[in-house]
């Protein structure tokens, strides 16, 4: 693996992120309402306060000046304050990323394990019965709203059976595994369905695609039954499309689970990512929304380099 | 080898597809018999059944699209027993593929796979059947390359395929089938894709690799020319029968069949006396098309193609006549198409 290819890539991430910046602050500049609108209704906060407070973050500033102090404060490593908590942002990042990465990296993980096989078995015996109920699986998958079967989860095993709570991170003065893992349940299965849904397609319409080669039919030739066929040879061709699709939902996910997060109360990224999209926290919004960028752009280098590791004619210089 | 008698004799052998719009027939009661250290062409145009004849013997036939619906295909093993491989059970053929019955397919270019090394590749063959250690069997893959004759083997080991040529891969496909020295070797159209002047190579290979190891071919080809370079028996197949079989040199001497002889008429020669006087022959080509395996016609396969046609051809399919005691022809004129 080439390191120059690595460096000039992050090079060019540079210019990226300035022209995605621009274009962020532009469009949170245009929703209607803004920060200070919190207060506005509030008769105890007097005209002249308003003023000082807007003074005090910038607010009072034309927006290209506002993002240039944004930017400049930025560069030197300064996130800014939120407005509605008055804490760091770089700090209510870090704190909301733990919460996220556990529910993010459990749904990734059963996505993985169960979108895997499901898409090399279906693949593997297309058209037969099992081909089709996974067809129909994923289909219902991919268009089934997160919210709704968040609630229908919801409805059956907290409200119905009683056995998961509803909502939340983690019972008040417990915080065991077990207890985490309750909490977890709900919130880490809704988030893999849709992936799980999606994956196994990918998955699926690869490994149907190199089942077909030439070089799987020389793999019999040499006496390989089905199965080692599958895993010495039609699984690694079969795993390079499905490659950029994982890393950039694993980003997505990663970044903030936006409904699933605020359905089920979980205090990650993406319900700060909603909370502060309520209160037009543009601070915070900024840098949470940054983050995702980054994340993106990384995963798209990830998924490039592994592109080159699973297929040896792809070479960067 | 133990025993004697074919390495390889296949017996009224049919083989169906089914498609969407019915069962297709693509081999009709085809029989061949392939004689240790022999080799054996298979020869007709695309759609004649050759290749399915061959996916039949190594029971390579997807079963959710086809498979054999009749007939014996006997193949006498290293340890000397005949076996019957249409009732041969999966886990058996599987010992069978890759150590006793090779097989190299027309597409060196695809038939590799991309994201292994070469020598993984051939290494897999002696890993699977001989239980070679990862050493022994990259060794082995070393040896096998220099075998086939590919220079600097130890570093084309270590290289994927698409830094190979055409003919360099061949090789390496070649060497692949050979790894557990097998009796028989089913080679469908290996030359095909590859320059002449590599074809020429990969065919001396052929032979001098069977010389040394002396195991039968089954040669699967449409070029009369690659016939007359490698062949001692020739089966020439239309319309999913074999409709004429001969050694050789016979064949070429005195085709009794009129596909043959057409066959042999549309090869291009060159006239160097017509050429000189300004006249250039044209090519003959045989007139119409291959069956179409959906509606085949009455009777006799070529009937509709044929020169020499009679009604009788339209009746039913000729027999087999004997033009000689190793000599077979499939048609009802075949005496009478000298004059």
């Amino acid at each position: 693996m080439s390191l120059g290819y690595i460096v000039r890539r992050l090079l060019g991430a540079i210019p990226l992120l300035l022209g995605i910046s621009v274009i962020l602050f532009t469009i949170i500049q245009l929703a209607p309402g803004g920060p200070l609108d919190m207060y506005a209704e509030n008769p105890s906060v007097s005209p002249e306060a308003l003023a000082q407070i807007a003074a005090r973050y910038g607010l009072d500033q034309p927006p290209p000046i506002q993002y240039f102090m944004w930017l400049s404060a930025m560069l030197t490593g300064d996130w800014g304050y939120s407005i509605r908590t008055g804490r760091p942002v770089l700090g209510e990042i870090v704190m909301r990323l733990g919460p996220t990465l556990q529910l993010g990296g459990l749904a990734m993980l059963i996505s993985l394990l169960i979108a895997v096989p499901l898409g090399i078995v279906s693949a593997a015996r297309r058209g037969s019965r099992l081909d089709s109920a996974v067809t129909v699986i994923s289909f219902a998958g991919i268009s089934t709203p997160v919210f709704w079967l968040a609630l229908l989860l919801q409805l059956l095993f907290s409200v119905q059976l009683g056995w998961l709570p509803s909502a939340g991170y983690q019972s008040i003065g417990d915080g065991s595994f077990l207890d985490r893992l309750r909490y977890i349940a709900m919130p880490a299965a809704v988030l893999s369905f849709a992936t799980i849904a999606s994956w196994s397609r990918f998955i699926r319409s690869g490994m149907v695609d190199v089942l077909n080669q030439d070089y799987i039919r020389t793999a019999y030739a040499k006496g390989r039954s089905e199965r080692g066929v599958v895993a010495f040879h039609a699984l690694r061709n079969a795993m390079i499309p499905a490659v950029t699709i994982i890393a950039v939902d694993f980003v997505t996910i990663i970044s903030g689970a936006v409904i699933t997060e605020t359905v089920f109360a979980w205090p990650g990224i993406g319900r700060l990512f909603m909370e502060s999209m309520n209160g037009r926290d543009y601070p915070m919004l900024m840098g949470l929304m940054m983050m995702g960028s980054v994340g993106i752009i990384l995963a798209n280098i990830i998924a490039d380099l592994a592109y080159a590791s699973l297929d040896p004619r792809i070479r960067y210089g | 080898m133990a025993g004697t008698g074919p390495l390889l004799e296949i017996r009224d052998l049919v083989t169906e597809f089914r498609t969407e719009t019915g069962v297709v027939r693509a081999v009709k009661g085809v029989d061949i018999v392939v004689e240790p250290g022999k080799t054996v062409a298979l020869v007709g145009e695309s759609g004649s059944g050759k290749s399915v004849t061959s996916l039949s013997v190594m029971r390579l036939i997807p079963k959710a699209i086809g498979g054999i619906v009749g007939g014996e295909i006997l193949f006498r093993g290293r340890d000397g027993r005949v076996r019957d491989l249409v009732h041969e059970p999966e886990p058996a053929m599987r010992a069978l593929r890759g150590n006793e019955i090779s097989m190299v397919f027309q597409e060196p270019m695809t038939s590799l796979n991309p994201t292994q090394k070469i020598g993984a590749q051939i290494a897999e063959v002696a890993r699977l059947h001989r239980k070679l250690s990862r050493a022994d069997a990259w060794k082995h893959a070393i040896e096998m390359l220099t075998l086939v004759e590919i220079p600097d083997p130890a570093r084309r080991a270590d290289i994927y395929p698409h830094q190979m040529s055409g003919g360099m891969r061949q090789r390496v496909m070649i060497a692949m089938a050979l790894a557990c020295n097998p009796a028989l070797l089913i080679a469908d159209e290996p030359t095909t894709a590859l320059d002449v002047t590599v074809q020429l190579q990969i065919l001396e290979l052929m032979r001098r690799l069977q010389r040394e190891i002396g195991m039968g071919i089954l040669f699967i080809t449409h070029n009369l020319g690659v016939v007359a370079e490698i062949a001692d028996t020739v089966a020439v197949m239309y319309g999913g029968r074999i409709v004429e079989t001969a050694p050789v040199e016979e064949l070429f001497d005195r085709p009794s069949h009129p596909y043959t002889r057409g066959l042999l008429d549309s090869l291009p020669s060159v006239d160097h006396a017509a050429r000189a006087a300004g006249k250039v022959a044209r090519l003959k080509a045989i007139p119409g098309s291959v069956v179409d395996p959906r509606n085949p016609p009455h009777g006799c396969d070529f009937n509709p193609r044929c020169r020499w046609v009679i009604p009788a051809c339209r009746e039913a399919v000729p027999p087999v006549f004997p033009v000689s005691p190793t000599h077979g022809a499939r048609c009802l004129r075949w005496n009478e198409l000298d004059g």
